[in-house]
């Protein structure tokens, strides 16, 4: 009969070391991932690098060293991969002033694979911890940094807005936590760089909070029309209103004859 | 003589209690008298005015609780996303009516809703004056008091969409201030003043809010007493018709007629905008953020009817600058205000120059089908056209990222549309006019045509037309036919430059004309034995027989 305690067992001592390394060994893990280049296990660096070569190489050049058709992927780190394949622009599909968002590509496993061989290139900004994609900071903040680093080219609700030369910034609204933060330390296209010196981690948190407070609280007036202002109001006016009030007039005018 | 019976009902003897201290008893009758036509298109100018007294109404309403003040506070209401901001009173009055306030936002939305549809209506109200030229003689003045309504309409609008202080009208604000300052010599001054010192100061709300619900609706109030005393002073205009002459009105009294269709026309009005302004947001202020001088947002408009001043200055070329000793005349911004400002004068003097062209001096109370004057016709719509470029200019971001266009290239395209679209759309009406006219004449002369193809005894084939009746063809030839006006010698014995220029545009207006179809024209056609006559083209018949042949 055995009946000691389940913690004066003999494999007790190397479970709670095994726990202990875990989570001190994760923990720093987290702690540190942010922003070092993110090594993938050597199989799925591998799995990139193949990858890589199947679908990008063309234009990227077959060690992302960047060609004719694409830019140099040294040092642009494993959000950026993640971002642009994330969302379906890579691989582009013409060139052009900017490419546009299309149905992803890749499984979740391939875009990780290719993340983790780019960022194995050179260090470059990793994909965010999850941490700062939670979408509960300081909405207030985040709006004022809003307006004043993005809604120039975003519009103040983030609903979009253009550019020069048929490039435009992108409406916001169903864009993932991840890749907003994504897109802000990686500057995709037109987009400037907000990197950690610009922006904090925080800040960044603040923005997507703000983003989502707006994306999930429908308008407390009524319907939208696009969020984009004055213009819709007054074709709205337009077309619907005085469309409207003159059907009433032509009514009014004929019930008499 | 009829007996005088002492009235026996309540009503009565209140009515009589007033009429004899007030003889107000023959103006209502009078008035109550007064012959109204009846069309839809008369009702546009209802439509503005009813607007403008829910505007009334609901700004009323928003005077309660707004506090026009640029003095700082922190937010405390209970829109979450701006808790704690740093923002003006006038802005967080304005938060606080849209969400802490019962029936506010209703209220607000109501207000702005109203205030694009009277502007609108207003705008469409001028455009059935203009194409029917319901501003001839003796209405000259009347279009004037008018246009200065539209445009006191303008000035409220504007002043009004300026008060929240969020970011969207501190932008506008800001634009008007560049404008401002960019004006040669008085500029930096005329800004100053304004806004008390450099923008945006902490003054300039307050000012605004006293044009806005004070100054501004005075005159309004003031301009549409005199428009609507004018429009019973000339009795209202009437559609070409059988029996409608310049010297009568065929309609209904607007006793008990119009007192009521246009008591509930006004509900009905009001019930359109308000449930306009129940379902559909309008200006959401709280998107927008308090306003502060370093941001702006992608997609910054003006409201509608500022759009076409907003357009001219992105359309106007940036690189026009002209530099007199030494001083920059910025001309981007110096070009849309001289621009607009010579539309706006050609459309408020438009009637004066008009009769100076026709020489026409008498009254019309008869209105044109816009066919019958196909210049002015075509005039209204390039018109029309310059100012809608000008609009969508206004718009130029949102076309390209809407429609996937380069920015660069829809401003290009605008440009150009701007200078030649009122071209085109001149030419275009012009000829469709005249077209239209030669229907009527050929309907007139020779009746519908019915398709009935039928073979005479003697193996003729000929269509059957059948004639229009007496009611329709008094519509197509009653109007007045113009002729180009020859320069005359005046007493002197000279052609002055002011007598050649008339004479010159006048031709420009009458050159290309169909007359209307004469009593004599008619009587030939419908003559027994005058089929010969009816048969009027003689150039192409032999020719199709010698090709027979």
């Amino acid at each position: 009969m055995n009946d000691k305690p389940m913690r004066r067992k003999p494999w007790a001592l190397g479970i709670v070391i095994f726990l202990g390394l875990v989570l001190s060994g994760s923990g720093y893990a987290a702690a540190t991932s942010t922003y070092q280049a993110e090594f993938g296990s050597p199989e799925q660096i591998a799995e990139g690098k193949k990858l890589f070569l199947a679908n990008c190489a063309s234009c990227h050049g077959t060690n992302g060293e960047g060609a004719i058709g694409g830019p140099s992927l040294i040092g642009v780190g494993a959000a950026s991969v993640d971002f642009q394949v994330g969302t379906g622009r890579m691989p582009g599909q013409a060139s052009g002033p900017q490419l546009y968002k299309k149905p992803v590509q890749f499984t979740e496993e391939q875009i990780s694979a290719m993340a983790a061989w780019v960022a194995s290139l050179a260090p470059g900004p990793a994909i965010p911890a999850e941490e700062y994609l939670r979408a509960d900071g300081d909405a207030t903040h985040g709006g004022e940094l809003f307006r004043i680093n993005c809604a120039m080219c975003h519009n103040a609700v983030g609903a979009g807005g253009a550019l020069t030369e048929g490039k435009f910034a992108p409406g916001l609204e169903g864009v993932t936590e991840k890749h907003i933060y994504e897109a802000m330390v990686t500057g995709p296209q037109n987009m400037p760089v907000f990197n950690d010196a610009n922006l904090t981690p925080e800040d960044k948190k603040d923005i997507i909070t703000f983003l989502k407070y707006v994306e999930e609280n429908d308008s407390v007036g009524g319907l939208e029309l696009g969020s984009i202002g004055p213009v819709a109001e007054g074709l709205f006016t337009w077309i619907f209103g005085l469309g409207f009030i003159i059907a009433i007039t032509v009514w009014l005018g004929a019930k008499a004859n | 003589m009829s007996v005088i019976t002492e009235p026996k009902t309540v009503i009565g003897k209140a009515a009589n209690y007033v009429d004899e201290r007030l003889t107000i008893g023959s103006v209502l009758k009078n008035f109550g008298r007064k012959v109204f036509p009846d069309h839809w298109s008369f009702m546009l100018g209802e439509v503005a005015m009813y607007s403008f007294v829910i505007l009334i109404i609901s700004g009323t309403f928003l005077t309660f609780y707004f506090q026009p003040s640029m003095a700082e506070v922190h937010y405390e209401g209970s829109y979450a996303p701006l808790k704690g901001m740093e923002m003006s009173i006038a802005y967080a009055s304005s938060l606080d009516i849209s969400f802490d306030i019962r029936g506010g936002l209703l209220m607000r939305q109501v207000h702005h809703w109203a205030a694009l549809l009277f502007v609108a209506a207003a705008g469409l109200h001028m455009l059935r004056v203009f194409f029917t030229g319901a501003f001839r003689k003796p209405r000259e003045l009347n279009w004037v008091v008018g246009f200065l309504l539209f445009l006191m309409g303008m000035a409220a609008g504007f002043t009004g969409y300026s008060l929240p202080d969020d970011l969207l009208s501190g932008n506008g604000l800001r634009i008007i201030d560049g404008m401002i300052k960019g004006i040669p010599l008085i500029g930096p001054a005329v800004s100053s003043g304004f806004f008390g010192g450099e923008f945006p100061g902490t003054e300039v709300v307050a000012r605004l809010y006293s044009l806005h619900i004070m100054i501004i609706p005075a005159l309004i109030i003031a301009l549409l007493g005199i428009h609507l005393l004018m429009v019973v002073v000339h009795k209202h205009t009437h559609y070409p018709g059988p029996g409608r002459r310049d010297d009568n009105v065929v309609g209904y009294p607007l006793m008990p007629v119009y007192v009521a269709k246009a008591g509930g026309f006004f509900f009905l009005v009001f019930g359109v905008i308000a449930a306009i302004a129940a379902t559909f947001t309008i200006n959401p202020i709280w998107n927008y953020g308090p306003y502060d001088p370093s941001p702006v947002s992608a997609g910054t408009q003006p409201d509608w009817y500022i759009g076409w001043l907003d357009g001219a200055l992105r359309l106007a070329p940036s690189n026009l600058d002209l530099v007199i000793a030494g001083f920059v005349i910025p001309m981007g911004v110096m070009l849309p205000i001289i621009v607009s400002l010579v539309f706006l004068v050609l459309v408020g003097a438009y009637p004066f120059i008009e009769a100076w062209v026709t020489g026409d001096r008498r009254e019309h109370h008869v209105l044109d089908r816009p066919r019958n004057a196909p210049t002015r016709t075509a005039i209204g719509a390039a018109g029309v056209t310059f100012y809608a470029v000008l609009w969508a200019g206004a718009s130029t971001d949102l076309i390209a990222v809407n429609f996937q266009m380069s920015l660069n290239h829809v401003l290009t395209a605008m440009q150009i549309l701007l200078i030649l679209g009122p071209v085109v759309a001149y030419w275009v009406t012009k000829r469709a006019c005249l077209s239209l006219q030669r229907k009527d004449r050929e309907i007139a002369l020779h009746g519908r045509e019915t398709g009935r193809v039928i073979r005479l005894p003697h193996g003729e084939y000929i269509e059957v037309h059948e004639p229009v009746d007496k009611y329709e063809l008094w519509k197509l030839v009653d109007f007045k036919d113009y002729e180009p006006i020859m320069p005359r010698p005046n007493k002197k014995g000279k052609i002055t430059v002011g007598t050649k220029l008339r004479s010159a545009i006048s031709k420009i207006y009458f050159e290309d004309r169909i007359a209307p179809v004469s009593k004599a024209e008619y009587e030939l056609a419908h003559a027994d034995h005058g089929h010969a006559a009816v048969e009027e083209k003689p150039k192409r018949k032999p020719k199709q027989l010698k090709k027979n042949l």
